[in-house]
């Protein structure tokens, strides 16, 4: 179990004052200016070896995204753009971050945008979080006001703006290249990339966009030192991680532990086990909603981090975890996220725009079991022409579950097909009559 | 069904009773003017969805439902120097804009499965039962309330979660529904967070890390 003195988020709960003086007390903004004085490519580098692998579901390096960033400006400004658009379903890290612990976000921009040679960021907030954005903005605020972001942030001579920007109601703006199109004013419809946001990114300026969390762990890491917290998790999958644990364990929770952990002791230890005894586990989506789900038998032993998740055809993604226990109808948890993908789909790509509203309609029809046998190879197939043929990653997003639900349970769809006709044919010999 | 595709809803509706003028009150003024202010000179359009949100503010204030009639799409369109038709597609693209009529209370019940899991299904029936509402984005004969399904709030260890207007109410079941739409009509605001009395998102029963922090 992590020790409390190796967790970064200290207030994930809020019990604490998230306002600047308490998030002084707790150790932030501390020496903000000495960091600043080791230079851009001082921090760069530190965050390289720290190992931070990105928090919002890709786990791309951070330290080498920053490094794609030109290290001379050519005349356009350079920018951070904060994900805090926050809607993968299971996933509701980042709301406490930023409710409980904005200070930690507001510092890791001002240390993030140094370091990228950006002097302004924005963070893009997903609009259904009202109240979070006022702690934010409040404690964007504060930080002004202390001199801490602004001109001559700290006392560095670096001058930083940061500025809340609030979404309204679209998941596909958790993409980055949506995202960006939305901050700009225009409908979230994802870029092609190449060229990446690193060279053209907000109004054609180079971009780099990153999670809330990502960003909040940067002032611990430049604080503590890459050597710590690489030395927490496993190989590769440095750190510790927020999770958030909902479904049906005893108690749902958010809790911050060390990559790697085993999925059993996570949901064990902090989350009073599953309902009804570990036992009656079902399934698990352990990485929010646009991850393949895994059955029981992997769940035994399979151990929460990037590469490990990814070994059993699943994936960490933003570390939320689904539970499921025996009493679940796991075609209708299924055909929920094909409901939430259709309705989420942002139309650009006709695989997804018309590919989603597809398999939404099959698998409603799988939930009753009002298909043949044969639909569900026709399913899977349809999910394979759909995934890695738009866009952005939401038709893969949408394939995924549906082939993680056949690829694991495809006799349980089965058995629901027999039912149904069970069900039918004497009224249909009744009718025959 | 909500639909973000093809969806139509632009107040072309001839059943939507549209204003036929619309102006921005001094604080919808003063607040378009501090959003523009974030962005570059000739970047006004990004504070489009702000400049929405002030306008759907405005409409709450004004005539007890916050919803953003046709009209006022064109001011925006006209202040922000944006072409009308690129701030109708934002109004109609994203989800948190009105742009049909709106009771007092905006339900937005979440449905997607981490709330499905934990009962939205109760959420949802517990809503309709004392709102007497039967489909979806419809308004409750005596304009308390409009119910939406909404997709994952990102509040998912708390569920199952109804939002109303701004504010989420987590850790629900229907009798708690019941009790806090009692309230709503009454005209109180209950405190938002959870109904169990849990500590934001930490388990239920109190924190078991984070103990030994101390401020």
């Amino acid at each position: 179990m992590l020790d409390d003195k190796d967790r970064i988020f200290t207030n994930l709960y809020g019990i604490h004052d998230w306002g600047i003086e308490g998030a002084r007390k707790r150790g932030d903004w501390d020496g903000t200016a000495a960091i600043l004085a080791r230079g851009r490519d001082a921090l760069v580098d530190e965050m390289k070896a720290s190992g931070l692998r990105g928090r919002g579901g890709a786990g791309f390096p951070t330290g080498m995204k920053w490094s794609f960033m030109p290290k001379t400006s050519d005349g356009r400004p350079s920018y951070l753009v904060i994900n805090a658009d926050e809607s993968e379903p299971g996933t509701c890290k980042d709301r406490d971050i930023m409710r409980h612990d904005p200070h930690k976000l507001v510092e890791g921009a001002l240390l993030a945008s140094f370091a990228m040679g950006a002097h302004a960021s924005y963070i893009y907030i997903r609009g259904e979080f009202y109240n979070e954005a006022l702690n934010l903005q409040a404690a964007i605020d504060q930080a002004y006001e202390a001199g801490l972001i602004g001109k001559n942030a700290c006392g560095s001579g670096w001058d930083f703006d940061l500025y809340l920007h609030r979404g309204a109601g679209a998941y596909i703006c958790g993409e980055e290249t949506a995202l960006l199109e939305s901050l700009e004013g225009k409908k979230g419809m994802p870029r092609l990339k190449p060229p990446f946001p690193a060279a053209v990114g907000l109004y054609g300026c180079p971009t780099t966009v990153n999670n809330v969390e990502s960003i909040a762990v940067v002032p611990t890491i430049l604080r503590r030192g890459a050597a710590w917290f690489s030395a927490l998790g496993r190989p590769k999958n440095a750190g510790t991680k927020l999770f958030c644990i909902s479904g049906h364990v005893n108690k749902p929770c958010n809790v911050e532990e060390e990559l790697g952990i085993p999925l059993r002791e996570l949901i064990d230890t902090y989350c009073g086990g599953v309902r009804g005894g570990w036992d009656n586990l079902l399934a698990v989506i352990p990485g929010g909603s646009s991850v393949p789900l895994l059955p029981k038998s992997i769940c035994d032993t399979v151990l929460m981090d990037f590469d490990s998740l990814r070994d059993v055809k699943s994936g960490l993604g933003t570390a939320a975890v689904i539970v499921m226990d025996k009493s679940t109808d796991l075609i209708a948890a299924i055909a929920k996220l094909a409901h939430f993908y259709k309705h989420e789909s942002c139309g650009q790509c006709t695989p997804c725009r018309e590919g989603t509203g597809w398999m939404m309609r099959v698998m409603n029809r799988m939930v009753q079991g009002r298909a043949e046998l044969s639909e569900i190879d026709t399913l899977e197939q349809v999910t394979k022409q759909i995934e890695g043929h738009t866009i952005c990653a939401l038709g893969d997003a949408a394939a995924w579950p549906i082939q993680g639900l056949i690829r694991h349970f495809r006799p349980v769809m089965e058995d629901r097909i027999a039912a149904y006709k069970r069900g039918r044919s004497p009224a249909m010999a009744i009718a025959a009559e | 069904m909500a639909e973000n595709v093809g969806d139509g809803s632009t107040g072309e509706n001839p059943q939507v009773d549209q204003p036929t003028h619309f102006e921005f009150d001094e604080q919808s003024r003063v607040a378009i003017d501090a959003h523009c202010a974030k962005y570059p000179p000739g970047r006004q359009a990004s504070a489009v969805i702000a400049s929405l949100y002030e306008v759907q503010k405005q409409m709450g204030r004004q005539t007890g439902g916050a919803w953003v009639p046709r009209v006022a799409m064109d001011k925006v369109a006209e202040r922000l120097g944006m072409a009308p038709i690129r701030v109708y597609e934002v109004a109609t693209f994203y989800l948190m804009f009105n742009t049909t009529p709106m009771g007092r209370y905006h339900l937005q019940i979440c449905v997607t499965t981490p709330c499905w899991l934990r009962g939205s299904d109760q959420v949802e029936a517990a809503c309709r039962k004392v709102t007497g509402i039967k489909g979806w984005h419809e308004t409750s004969a005596d304009g308390m309330f409009t119910m939406s399904e909404v997709e994952c709030l990102g509040a998912c260890v708390n569920a199952p979660v109804l939002q109303v207007d701004d504010d989420f109410y987590e850790d629900m079941d229907g009798p708690a529904v019941e009790a806090l739409l009692a309230a709503l009509a009454r005209g109180e605001r209950p405190k938002p967070g959870s109904m169990i009395g849990r500590q934001t998102s930490a388990p239920e029963g109190g924190p078991t890390t984070l103990l030994t922090v101390t401020e």
